[in-house]
Protein backbone atom coordinates (compact mmCIF):
# COMPACT_ATOMS: atom_id res chain seq x y z
CA UNK A 1 0.00 0.00 0.00
CA UNK A 2 1.19 3.45 -0.90
CA UNK A 3 1.01 6.28 1.62
CA UNK A 4 0.63 9.95 0.70
CA UNK A 5 1.84 12.42 3.30
CA UNK A 6 1.02 16.13 3.12
CA UNK A 7 3.52 18.58 4.57
CA UNK A 8 3.49 22.36 4.85
CA UNK A 9 6.26 24.90 5.25
CA UNK A 10 5.31 27.23 8.09
CA UNK A 11 6.85 29.70 10.49
CA UNK A 12 8.91 27.82 13.12
CA UNK A 13 6.71 27.09 16.12
CA UNK A 14 9.12 28.80 18.52
CA UNK A 15 9.02 32.14 16.71
CA UNK A 16 6.66 34.81 17.97
CA UNK A 17 4.98 36.18 14.84
CA UNK A 18 4.82 39.93 14.26
CA UNK A 19 1.91 41.61 12.56
CA UNK A 20 2.92 43.98 9.73
CA UNK A 21 2.35 47.63 10.52
CA UNK A 22 0.12 48.11 7.45
CA UNK A 23 -2.24 45.38 8.64
CA UNK A 24 -1.86 43.22 5.53
CA UNK A 25 -0.54 40.13 7.27
CA UNK A 26 2.21 38.63 9.38
CA UNK A 27 5.82 39.54 8.64
CA UNK A 28 7.55 36.41 7.33
CA UNK A 29 10.66 38.11 5.92
CA UNK A 30 13.82 36.69 7.52
CA UNK A 31 11.82 34.48 9.86
CA UNK A 32 12.87 30.89 10.51
CA UNK A 33 10.60 28.47 8.68
CA UNK A 34 10.17 24.74 9.38
CA UNK A 35 7.95 21.78 8.66
CA UNK A 36 4.57 22.12 10.39
CA UNK A 37 4.97 20.06 13.63
CA UNK A 38 1.84 17.98 12.98
CA UNK A 39 3.18 17.08 9.53
CA UNK A 40 6.42 15.77 11.05
CA UNK A 41 4.21 13.43 13.05
CA UNK A 42 2.43 12.42 9.84
CA UNK A 43 5.73 11.64 8.08
CA UNK A 44 6.94 9.68 11.11
CA UNK A 45 3.75 7.60 11.20
CA UNK A 46 4.05 6.74 7.50
CA UNK A 47 7.65 5.65 8.05
CA UNK A 48 6.67 3.47 11.01
CA UNK A 49 3.98 1.82 8.88
CA UNK A 50 6.61 1.17 6.21
CA UNK A 51 8.94 -0.31 8.82
CA UNK A 52 6.10 -2.64 9.85
CA UNK A 53 5.72 -3.74 6.23
CA UNK A 54 2.23 -2.23 5.91
CA UNK A 55 3.26 0.61 3.60
CA UNK A 56 5.45 -0.01 0.57
CA UNK A 57 6.11 3.51 -0.67
CA UNK A 58 5.80 6.98 0.89
CA UNK A 59 5.09 9.99 -1.31
CA UNK A 60 5.45 13.38 0.38
CA UNK A 61 3.42 16.24 -1.08
CA UNK A 62 3.61 19.96 -0.43
CA UNK A 63 1.72 22.90 -1.89
CA UNK A 64 3.63 26.11 -1.41
CA UNK A 65 6.46 28.37 -2.56
CA UNK A 66 9.56 27.02 -4.31
CA UNK A 67 11.29 27.09 -0.92
CA UNK A 68 8.92 24.39 0.31
CA UNK A 69 11.39 22.12 -1.48
CA UNK A 70 13.45 22.26 1.75
CA UNK A 71 10.47 20.95 3.69
CA UNK A 72 10.07 18.07 1.26
CA UNK A 73 13.82 17.29 1.48
CA UNK A 74 13.35 17.05 5.24
CA UNK A 75 10.54 14.54 4.72
CA UNK A 76 12.77 12.60 2.31
CA UNK A 77 15.62 12.66 4.82
CA UNK A 78 13.29 11.27 7.50
CA UNK A 79 12.39 8.36 5.21
CA UNK A 80 9.90 9.34 2.51
CA UNK A 81 10.69 7.77 -0.89
CA UNK A 82 9.83 10.60 -3.25
CA UNK A 83 8.20 14.00 -3.26
CA UNK A 84 5.85 16.18 -5.26
CA UNK A 85 5.98 19.96 -4.91
CA UNK A 86 3.06 21.96 -6.26
CA UNK A 87 4.49 25.45 -6.55
CA UNK A 88 2.48 28.55 -5.77
CA UNK A 89 4.09 31.68 -4.40
CA UNK A 90 0.65 32.91 -3.35
CA UNK A 91 -1.04 31.52 -0.29
CA UNK A 92 -3.30 28.59 -1.16
CA UNK A 93 -6.44 28.06 0.90
CA UNK A 94 -7.28 24.67 2.44
CA UNK A 95 -10.06 23.99 -0.09
CA UNK A 96 -7.67 24.47 -3.04
CA UNK A 97 -4.95 22.42 -1.31
CA UNK A 98 -7.52 19.67 -0.76
CA UNK A 99 -8.45 19.72 -4.46
CA UNK A 100 -4.78 19.43 -5.46
CA UNK A 101 -4.26 16.55 -3.02
CA UNK A 102 -7.38 14.87 -4.38
CA UNK A 103 -6.02 15.12 -7.93
CA UNK A 104 -2.67 13.67 -6.81
CA UNK A 105 -4.50 10.88 -4.96
CA UNK A 106 -6.45 10.07 -8.13
CA UNK A 107 -3.12 9.60 -9.92
CA UNK A 108 -1.20 7.85 -7.19
CA UNK A 109 -4.03 5.78 -5.66
CA UNK A 110 -2.62 5.73 -2.10
CA UNK A 111 -4.23 3.40 0.46
CA UNK A 112 -3.64 5.95 3.18
CA UNK A 113 -3.34 9.74 3.15
CA UNK A 114 -1.81 11.20 6.29
CA UNK A 115 -1.89 14.92 7.10
CA UNK A 116 -1.36 16.96 10.24
CA UNK A 117 -4.52 17.98 12.10
CA UNK A 118 -3.80 21.66 11.53
CA UNK A 119 -1.09 24.00 10.32
CA UNK A 120 0.21 26.31 13.03
CA UNK A 121 0.06 29.37 10.75
CA UNK A 122 -3.56 29.55 9.56
CA UNK A 123 -4.82 27.23 12.35
CA UNK A 124 -7.58 26.14 9.95
CA UNK A 125 -7.82 22.40 10.69
CA UNK A 126 -9.60 21.67 7.40
CA UNK A 127 -7.43 20.06 4.70
CA UNK A 128 -7.68 16.41 5.82
CA UNK A 129 -11.44 16.54 6.23
CA UNK A 130 -11.84 18.29 2.86
CA UNK A 131 -9.65 15.74 1.05
CA UNK A 132 -11.76 12.97 2.58
CA UNK A 133 -14.96 14.67 1.44
CA UNK A 134 -13.69 15.24 -2.11
CA UNK A 135 -12.54 11.62 -2.43
CA UNK A 136 -15.70 10.33 -0.74
CA UNK A 137 -13.48 8.37 1.66
CA UNK A 138 -13.62 8.03 5.48
CA UNK A 139 -11.60 10.25 7.80
CA UNK A 140 -9.83 9.56 11.07
CA UNK A 141 -9.10 13.01 12.45
CA UNK A 142 -6.96 13.89 15.49
CA UNK A 143 -5.37 10.42 15.54
CA UNK A 144 -3.70 9.29 18.74
CA UNK A 145 -3.06 5.72 17.55
CA UNK A 146 -3.52 4.00 14.20
CA UNK A 147 -3.40 0.34 13.23
CA UNK A 148 -3.96 -1.06 9.74
CA UNK A 149 -5.92 -4.32 9.91
CA UNK A 150 -6.47 -5.96 6.53
CA UNK A 151 -8.58 -3.66 4.36
CA UNK A 152 -9.36 -1.21 7.16
CA UNK A 153 -7.61 1.10 9.58
CA UNK A 154 -8.51 1.42 13.25
CA UNK A 155 -7.97 4.95 14.52
CA UNK A 156 -8.05 6.06 18.14
CA UNK A 157 -9.02 9.75 18.10
CA UNK A 158 -8.51 12.51 20.64
CA UNK A 159 -11.92 14.05 21.35
CA UNK A 160 -13.03 16.67 23.87
CA UNK A 161 -14.05 14.26 26.61
CA UNK A 162 -11.33 11.64 26.09
CA UNK A 163 -10.66 9.14 23.31
CA UNK A 164 -12.81 7.50 20.65
CA UNK A 165 -12.06 4.56 18.38
CA UNK A 166 -13.35 4.23 14.82
CA UNK A 167 -12.75 1.68 12.09
CA UNK A 168 -12.41 3.03 8.56
CA UNK A 169 -12.49 1.20 5.24
CA UNK A 170 -9.32 1.77 3.19
CA UNK A 171 -8.47 3.93 1.37
CA UNK A 172 -8.81 6.45 4.18
CA UNK A 173 -7.53 9.83 5.36
CA UNK A 174 -5.94 10.22 8.78
CA UNK A 175 -4.95 13.50 10.45
CA UNK A 176 -2.38 13.40 13.22
CA UNK A 177 -2.63 14.71 16.75
CA UNK A 178 0.37 15.57 18.93
CA UNK A 179 0.58 12.30 20.78
CA UNK A 180 0.49 9.91 17.83
CA UNK A 181 4.27 9.55 17.92
CA UNK A 182 7.60 11.26 18.54
CA UNK A 183 9.08 12.23 15.15
CA UNK A 184 12.66 11.17 14.47
CA UNK A 185 15.51 13.47 13.51
CA UNK A 186 17.02 13.08 10.08
CA UNK A 187 20.63 11.86 10.33
CA UNK A 188 23.35 13.59 8.33
CA UNK A 189 23.88 10.62 5.95
CA UNK A 190 20.12 10.52 5.34
CA UNK A 191 20.04 14.26 4.67
CA UNK A 192 22.76 13.70 2.04
CA UNK A 193 20.88 10.74 0.54
CA UNK A 194 17.66 12.76 0.43
CA UNK A 195 19.28 15.17 -2.03
CA UNK A 196 19.23 12.49 -4.71
CA UNK A 197 15.71 11.22 -4.09
CA UNK A 198 13.16 12.20 -6.78
CA UNK A 199 11.28 15.47 -6.33
CA UNK A 200 8.75 16.39 -9.02
CA UNK A 201 7.83 20.03 -9.45
CA UNK A 202 4.28 20.80 -10.56
CA UNK A 203 1.84 23.69 -10.63
CA UNK A 204 -1.82 23.89 -9.57
CA UNK A 205 -2.69 24.23 -13.29
CA UNK A 206 -1.15 20.77 -13.93
CA UNK A 207 -3.98 19.41 -11.81
CA UNK A 208 -6.60 21.77 -13.22
CA UNK A 209 -7.20 23.39 -9.85
CA UNK A 210 -8.24 27.02 -9.55
CA UNK A 211 -6.48 28.46 -6.52
CA UNK A 212 -8.21 31.83 -6.50
CA UNK A 213 -8.93 32.58 -2.84
CA UNK A 214 -12.54 32.37 -1.65
CA UNK A 215 -11.79 34.36 1.48
CA UNK A 216 -10.57 37.92 1.26
CA UNK A 217 -8.40 39.05 4.15
CA UNK A 218 -9.53 42.58 4.90
CA UNK A 219 -6.99 43.17 7.64
CA UNK A 220 -4.71 41.50 10.15
CA UNK A 221 -4.29 43.10 13.55
CA UNK A 222 -2.46 42.49 16.81
CA UNK A 223 -4.62 40.85 19.45
CA UNK A 224 -5.66 43.14 22.30
CA UNK A 225 -2.76 43.70 24.68
CA UNK A 226 -3.30 42.77 28.30
CA UNK A 227 -2.61 45.57 30.73
CA UNK A 228 0.46 45.13 32.88
CA UNK A 229 -0.07 43.03 35.95
CA UNK A 230 1.35 43.20 39.43
CA UNK A 231 3.47 40.86 41.46
CA UNK A 232 2.41 40.06 45.01
CA UNK A 233 5.04 39.34 47.65
CA UNK A 234 3.42 36.41 49.42
CA UNK A 235 0.46 34.07 49.69
CA UNK A 236 -1.42 36.34 52.09
CA UNK A 237 -1.41 39.15 49.53
CA UNK A 238 -2.67 36.72 46.87
CA UNK A 239 -5.45 35.51 49.18
CA UNK A 240 -6.43 39.14 49.79
CA UNK A 241 -6.61 39.72 46.02
CA UNK A 242 -8.73 36.61 45.53
CA UNK A 243 -11.09 37.81 48.27
CA UNK A 244 -11.36 41.19 46.54
CA UNK A 245 -12.49 39.31 43.43
CA UNK A 246 -15.16 37.56 45.45
CA UNK A 247 -13.45 34.18 45.47
CA UNK A 248 -13.18 32.20 48.71
CA UNK B 1 -32.67 37.72 5.97
CA UNK B 2 -30.14 34.92 5.98
CA UNK B 3 -31.09 31.50 7.24
CA UNK B 4 -28.58 29.64 9.37
CA UNK B 5 -28.39 25.96 10.22
CA UNK B 6 -26.78 25.29 13.60
CA UNK B 7 -25.11 22.01 14.50
CA UNK B 8 -26.41 20.98 17.92
CA UNK B 9 -23.90 19.11 20.03
CA UNK B 10 -25.76 16.69 22.29
CA UNK B 11 -25.76 13.29 23.95
CA UNK B 12 -29.18 12.35 22.48
CA UNK B 13 -30.91 13.25 25.79
CA UNK B 14 -29.71 16.80 26.40
CA UNK B 15 -27.92 19.61 24.61
CA UNK B 16 -24.28 20.35 25.40
CA UNK B 17 -23.26 23.81 26.53
CA UNK B 18 -21.10 24.43 23.44
CA UNK B 19 -24.27 24.79 21.38
CA UNK B 20 -25.51 27.86 23.29
CA UNK B 21 -22.66 30.14 22.22
CA UNK B 22 -23.07 28.90 18.65
CA UNK B 23 -26.72 29.95 18.66
CA UNK B 24 -25.67 33.46 19.71
CA UNK B 25 -23.15 33.64 16.85
CA UNK B 26 -25.61 32.19 14.32
CA UNK B 27 -28.32 34.67 15.34
CA UNK B 28 -25.92 37.47 14.33
CA UNK B 29 -25.78 35.97 10.82
CA UNK B 30 -29.48 35.21 10.42
CA UNK B 31 -32.55 33.26 11.51
CA UNK B 32 -31.56 30.15 13.47
CA UNK B 33 -32.65 26.61 12.70
CA UNK B 34 -31.09 23.98 14.95
CA UNK B 35 -30.16 20.56 13.55
CA UNK B 36 -30.26 17.65 15.98
CA UNK B 37 -28.81 14.58 14.30
CA UNK B 38 -28.65 11.50 16.47
CA UNK B 39 -30.19 8.22 17.43
CA UNK B 40 -33.26 8.28 19.73
CA UNK B 41 -32.61 11.99 20.13
CA UNK B 42 -36.11 13.23 21.10
CA UNK B 43 -34.74 14.55 24.40
CA UNK B 44 -32.03 16.59 22.70
CA UNK B 45 -34.48 17.91 20.10
CA UNK B 46 -36.88 19.01 22.86
CA UNK B 47 -34.02 20.72 24.70
CA UNK B 48 -32.86 22.46 21.51
CA UNK B 49 -36.40 23.74 20.92
CA UNK B 50 -36.24 25.59 24.24
CA UNK B 51 -33.07 27.53 23.48
CA UNK B 52 -33.91 31.21 23.18
CA UNK B 53 -33.39 32.42 19.62
CA UNK B 54 -33.98 29.09 17.89
CA UNK B 55 -36.90 29.39 15.48
CA UNK B 56 -37.07 25.79 14.28
CA UNK B 57 -35.52 22.42 15.12
CA UNK B 58 -34.77 19.79 12.50
CA UNK B 59 -34.51 16.30 13.93
CA UNK B 60 -32.68 13.61 11.96
CA UNK B 61 -33.15 10.46 14.02
CA UNK B 62 -31.33 7.46 12.64
CA UNK B 63 -28.90 4.82 13.88
CA UNK B 64 -26.38 6.14 11.33
CA UNK B 65 -26.09 9.39 13.32
CA UNK B 66 -25.60 7.76 16.74
CA UNK B 67 -21.96 8.80 17.09
CA UNK B 68 -21.84 11.80 14.76
CA UNK B 69 -19.55 10.05 12.27
CA UNK B 70 -18.55 12.70 9.73
CA UNK B 71 -18.99 10.30 6.79
CA UNK B 72 -22.69 9.92 7.64
CA UNK B 73 -23.50 13.35 9.01
CA UNK B 74 -21.80 15.57 6.41
CA UNK B 75 -23.98 14.43 3.45
CA UNK B 76 -27.10 15.02 5.58
CA UNK B 77 -26.00 18.57 6.40
CA UNK B 78 -24.86 19.30 2.85
CA UNK B 79 -28.27 18.15 1.56
CA UNK B 80 -30.15 20.37 4.02
CA UNK B 81 -27.99 23.35 3.06
CA UNK B 82 -30.00 23.77 -0.15
CA UNK B 83 -32.41 25.75 2.03
CA UNK B 84 -29.90 27.64 4.19
CA UNK B 85 -27.28 30.35 3.69
CA UNK B 86 -24.93 29.40 6.50
CA UNK B 87 -23.87 26.33 8.47
CA UNK B 88 -22.63 27.18 11.94
CA UNK B 89 -20.92 24.63 14.19
CA UNK B 90 -18.97 24.86 17.45
CA UNK B 91 -15.17 24.67 17.22
CA UNK B 92 -15.22 21.51 19.35
CA UNK B 93 -13.62 18.27 18.18
CA UNK B 94 -17.02 17.26 16.76
CA UNK B 95 -17.56 20.54 14.93
CA UNK B 96 -14.00 20.60 13.58
CA UNK B 97 -14.41 17.04 12.35
CA UNK B 98 -17.68 17.62 10.50
CA UNK B 99 -17.77 21.22 9.25
CA UNK B 100 -14.81 21.11 6.79
CA UNK B 101 -16.28 17.95 5.28
CA UNK B 102 -19.57 19.79 4.79
CA UNK B 103 -17.76 22.80 3.32
CA UNK B 104 -15.91 20.69 0.76
CA UNK B 105 -19.14 18.94 -0.27
CA UNK B 106 -20.64 22.41 -0.86
CA UNK B 107 -17.44 23.58 -2.61
CA UNK B 108 -16.96 26.49 -0.20
CA UNK B 109 -14.14 27.57 2.12
CA UNK B 110 -14.75 27.26 5.83
CA UNK B 111 -13.96 30.07 8.24
CA UNK B 112 -12.55 28.35 11.33
CA UNK B 113 -12.95 29.34 14.97
CA UNK B 114 -14.58 32.75 14.51
CA UNK B 115 -14.28 35.34 17.28
CA UNK B 116 -16.89 37.77 15.98
CA UNK B 117 -19.44 38.35 13.25
CA UNK B 118 -18.66 41.65 11.49
CA UNK B 119 -21.21 41.29 8.71
CA UNK B 120 -23.24 38.58 6.98
CA UNK B 121 -20.08 37.25 5.34
CA UNK B 122 -17.34 38.93 7.37
CA UNK B 123 -15.75 37.41 10.45
CA UNK B 124 -12.70 37.75 12.65
CA UNK B 125 -10.58 34.75 13.54
CA UNK B 126 -7.26 34.10 15.27
CA UNK B 127 -4.23 32.93 13.28
CA UNK B 128 -0.65 32.07 14.29
CA UNK B 129 -1.68 30.69 17.70
CA UNK B 130 -3.71 33.78 18.44
CA UNK B 131 -0.78 36.14 17.82
CA UNK B 132 -2.75 37.85 15.06
CA UNK B 133 -6.43 38.43 14.39
CA UNK B 134 -7.57 38.28 10.76
CA UNK B 135 -10.75 39.86 9.44
CA UNK B 136 -11.93 37.82 6.47
CA UNK B 137 -14.79 38.19 4.03
CA UNK B 138 -16.15 35.18 2.23
CA UNK B 139 -17.06 35.35 -1.45
CA UNK B 140 -18.77 31.94 -1.39
CA UNK B 141 -22.50 31.52 -1.96
CA UNK B 142 -22.86 29.55 1.28
CA UNK B 143 -21.10 30.23 4.54
CA UNK B 144 -19.58 27.51 6.72
CA UNK B 145 -18.11 28.65 10.03
CA UNK B 146 -17.00 27.10 13.29
CA UNK B 147 -17.42 29.23 16.40
CA UNK B 148 -15.05 29.75 19.31
CA UNK B 149 -17.37 29.17 22.25
CA UNK B 150 -15.55 31.47 24.66
CA UNK B 151 -15.90 34.44 22.30
CA UNK B 152 -19.71 34.58 22.36
CA UNK B 153 -22.20 34.87 25.23
CA UNK B 154 -24.32 31.80 25.76
CA UNK B 155 -27.93 31.92 24.58
CA UNK B 156 -30.51 31.18 27.29
CA UNK B 157 -31.14 27.43 27.44
CA UNK B 158 -34.83 27.95 28.13
CA UNK B 159 -37.53 30.39 27.09
CA UNK B 160 -37.77 29.40 23.45
CA UNK B 161 -40.57 27.33 21.94
CA UNK B 162 -39.48 26.23 18.50
CA UNK B 163 -41.35 23.57 16.54
CA UNK B 164 -39.58 20.27 15.98
CA UNK B 165 -39.71 18.92 12.45
CA UNK B 166 -38.40 15.47 11.52
CA UNK B 167 -36.19 15.25 8.44
CA UNK B 168 -35.35 12.17 6.42
CA UNK B 169 -32.02 10.46 7.06
CA UNK B 170 -29.44 10.44 4.29
CA UNK B 171 -28.40 6.85 5.01
CA UNK B 172 -25.18 5.21 6.17
CA UNK B 173 -22.12 5.86 4.00
CA UNK B 174 -20.86 2.46 5.09
CA UNK B 175 -17.19 3.47 5.17
CA UNK B 176 -16.74 4.01 8.90
CA UNK B 177 -17.79 2.27 12.10
CA UNK B 178 -17.79 3.52 15.67
CA UNK B 179 -15.96 1.02 17.89
CA UNK B 180 -16.03 2.65 21.31
CA UNK B 181 -14.92 5.53 23.47
CA UNK B 182 -13.06 6.14 26.70
CA UNK B 183 -14.58 9.22 28.26
CA UNK B 184 -12.83 10.57 31.35
CA UNK B 185 -15.35 10.73 34.19
CA UNK B 186 -15.15 13.88 36.23
CA UNK B 187 -17.24 15.59 38.89
CA UNK B 188 -15.47 18.84 38.12
CA UNK B 189 -16.82 21.69 36.03
CA UNK B 190 -16.09 21.09 32.37
CA UNK B 191 -12.91 22.90 31.35
CA UNK B 192 -14.40 25.04 28.58
CA UNK B 193 -17.26 26.30 30.77
CA UNK B 194 -15.53 26.49 34.19
CA UNK B 195 -15.50 29.89 35.89
CA UNK B 196 -12.19 29.14 37.58
CA UNK B 197 -9.42 26.92 36.26
CA UNK B 198 -6.33 25.72 38.07
CA UNK B 199 -3.75 24.54 35.58
CA UNK B 200 -0.47 22.75 36.13
CA UNK B 201 2.70 22.39 34.12
CA UNK B 202 5.81 20.29 33.89
CA UNK B 203 7.10 21.60 37.23
CA UNK B 204 4.57 19.38 39.01
CA UNK B 205 7.05 16.47 38.61
CA UNK B 206 4.69 13.48 38.27
CA UNK B 207 1.07 12.37 38.28
CA UNK B 208 0.93 11.91 42.08
CA UNK B 209 2.43 15.32 42.78
CA UNK B 210 0.07 16.92 40.26
CA UNK B 211 -2.88 15.37 42.10
CA UNK B 212 -1.62 16.25 45.56
CA UNK B 213 -0.78 19.88 44.74
CA UNK B 214 -3.36 20.95 42.14
CA UNK B 215 -6.47 18.98 43.13
CA UNK B 216 -6.91 20.36 46.70
CA UNK B 217 -6.64 23.95 45.41
CA UNK B 218 -9.13 23.23 42.61
CA UNK B 219 -11.48 21.57 45.11
CA UNK B 220 -11.30 24.58 47.41
CA UNK B 221 -12.18 26.93 44.52
CA UNK B 222 -14.69 24.63 42.81
CA UNK B 223 -12.43 24.93 39.80
CA UNK B 224 -11.80 22.90 36.66
CA UNK B 225 -8.32 21.43 36.20
CA UNK B 226 -6.22 22.11 33.15
CA UNK B 227 -2.65 21.37 32.11
CA UNK B 228 0.09 22.43 29.76
CA UNK B 229 1.16 20.17 26.92
CA UNK B 230 4.34 19.32 28.83
CA UNK B 231 2.29 18.00 31.75
CA UNK B 232 0.11 15.94 29.42
CA UNK B 233 3.03 14.56 27.43
CA UNK B 234 4.76 13.60 30.68
CA UNK B 235 1.64 11.61 31.59
CA UNK B 236 0.61 13.63 34.67
CA UNK B 237 -2.96 13.97 33.36
CA UNK B 238 -5.01 12.75 30.34
CA UNK B 239 -4.75 14.68 27.08
CA UNK B 240 -8.23 16.20 27.25
CA UNK B 241 -6.89 18.41 30.08
CA UNK B 242 -4.59 20.23 27.65
CA UNK B 243 -5.09 23.97 27.34
CA UNK B 244 -3.53 25.62 24.31
CA UNK B 245 -3.43 26.16 20.55
CA UNK B 246 -4.00 22.48 19.87
CA UNK B 247 -5.89 21.61 23.03
CA UNK B 248 -8.82 23.41 24.60
CA UNK B 249 -9.35 27.16 24.35
CA UNK B 250 -10.61 28.52 27.65
CA UNK B 251 -11.55 31.96 28.96
CA UNK B 252 -12.58 31.59 32.59
CA UNK B 253 -13.01 34.41 35.12
CA UNK B 254 -9.84 33.28 36.85
CA UNK B 255 -7.03 31.15 35.42
CA UNK B 256 -4.37 30.04 37.88
CA UNK B 257 -1.21 28.82 36.11
CA UNK B 258 0.97 26.77 38.42
CA UNK B 259 4.46 25.84 37.27
CA UNK B 260 3.67 26.80 33.67
CA UNK B 261 6.34 28.81 31.82
CA UNK B 262 3.91 30.31 29.32
CA UNK B 263 4.94 29.11 25.84
CA UNK B 264 3.14 30.76 22.88
CA UNK B 265 1.17 27.58 22.29
CA UNK B 266 -0.16 27.53 25.85
CA UNK B 267 -0.97 31.25 25.95
CA UNK B 268 -3.06 30.76 22.78
CA UNK B 269 -5.47 28.69 24.85
CA UNK B 270 -5.94 30.92 27.88
CA UNK B 271 -4.90 34.51 27.30
CA UNK B 272 -8.50 35.70 27.04
CA UNK B 273 -9.13 34.71 30.65
CA UNK B 274 -10.42 37.64 32.69
CA UNK B 275 -7.82 37.40 35.42
CA UNK B 276 -4.63 35.37 35.08
CA UNK B 277 -2.71 34.40 38.19
CA UNK B 278 0.72 32.83 37.81
CA UNK B 279 2.74 30.98 40.41
CA UNK B 280 6.24 30.19 39.20
CA UNK B 281 9.72 30.16 40.68
CA UNK B 282 11.29 31.73 37.56
CA UNK B 283 10.55 35.43 37.71
CA UNK B 284 11.50 35.79 34.03
CA UNK B 285 9.00 33.17 32.86
CA UNK B 286 6.92 34.50 29.91
CA UNK B 287 3.71 33.71 31.83
CA UNK B 288 4.37 36.80 33.99
CA UNK B 289 4.03 39.00 30.88
CA UNK B 290 0.34 38.11 30.63
CA UNK B 291 -0.43 37.49 34.30
CA UNK B 292 -2.50 40.07 36.18
CA UNK B 293 -1.21 38.78 39.48
CA UNK B 294 2.12 37.03 39.80
CA UNK B 295 3.65 35.22 42.74
CA UNK B 296 7.28 34.19 42.46
CA UNK B 297 8.37 31.21 44.50
CA UNK B 298 8.34 27.48 44.99
CA UNK B 299 4.95 26.08 44.09
CA UNK B 300 5.42 23.11 46.43
CA UNK B 301 5.27 25.41 49.45
CA UNK B 302 3.13 28.25 48.02
CA UNK B 303 0.23 26.23 46.62
CA UNK B 304 -0.45 24.17 49.78
CA UNK B 305 -0.17 27.39 51.81
CA UNK B 306 -2.64 29.09 49.47
CA UNK B 307 -5.03 26.13 49.68
CA UNK B 308 -4.81 26.24 53.47
CA UNK B 309 -5.58 29.95 53.66
CA UNK B 310 -8.63 29.96 51.41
Amino acid sequence: MKALVCVKRVIDYNVKPRVKADGTGVDLANVKMSMNPFDEIAVEEAIRLKEKGVVTEIVAVSVGPAKAQETLRTALAMGADRAILVVSEDEVEPLAVAKIVKAIADEEQPGLIITGKQAIDDDANQVGQMVAALLGRPQGTFANEIAVEGDSVVVKREIDGGLETVKLALPAIVTTDLRLNEPRYASLPNIMKAKSKPLASKTPADYGVDIAPRLKTLKVTEPPVRSAGIKVPDVDALVAKLKEMGVA
Amino acid sequence: MSKTLVWVEHDNASVKDATLAVVTAAAQIGEVTALVAGSSCDGAAAAAAQIAGVSKVLKADDAAYANALAENVAPLVAGLMADYDAFVAPATTTGKNIAPRVAALLDVMQVSDILSVEGPKTFTRPIYAGNAIATVESSDAKIVVTVRGTAFAKAEATGGSAAVEAVAAAGDAGTSTFIGSEIAKSERPELTSAKIIVSGGRALKDAETFQSVITPLADKLGAGIGASRAAVDAGYVPNDYQVGQTGKIVAPEIYIAVGISGAIQHLAGMKDSKTIIAINKDEDAPIFQVADIGLVGDLFTLVPELTGKL
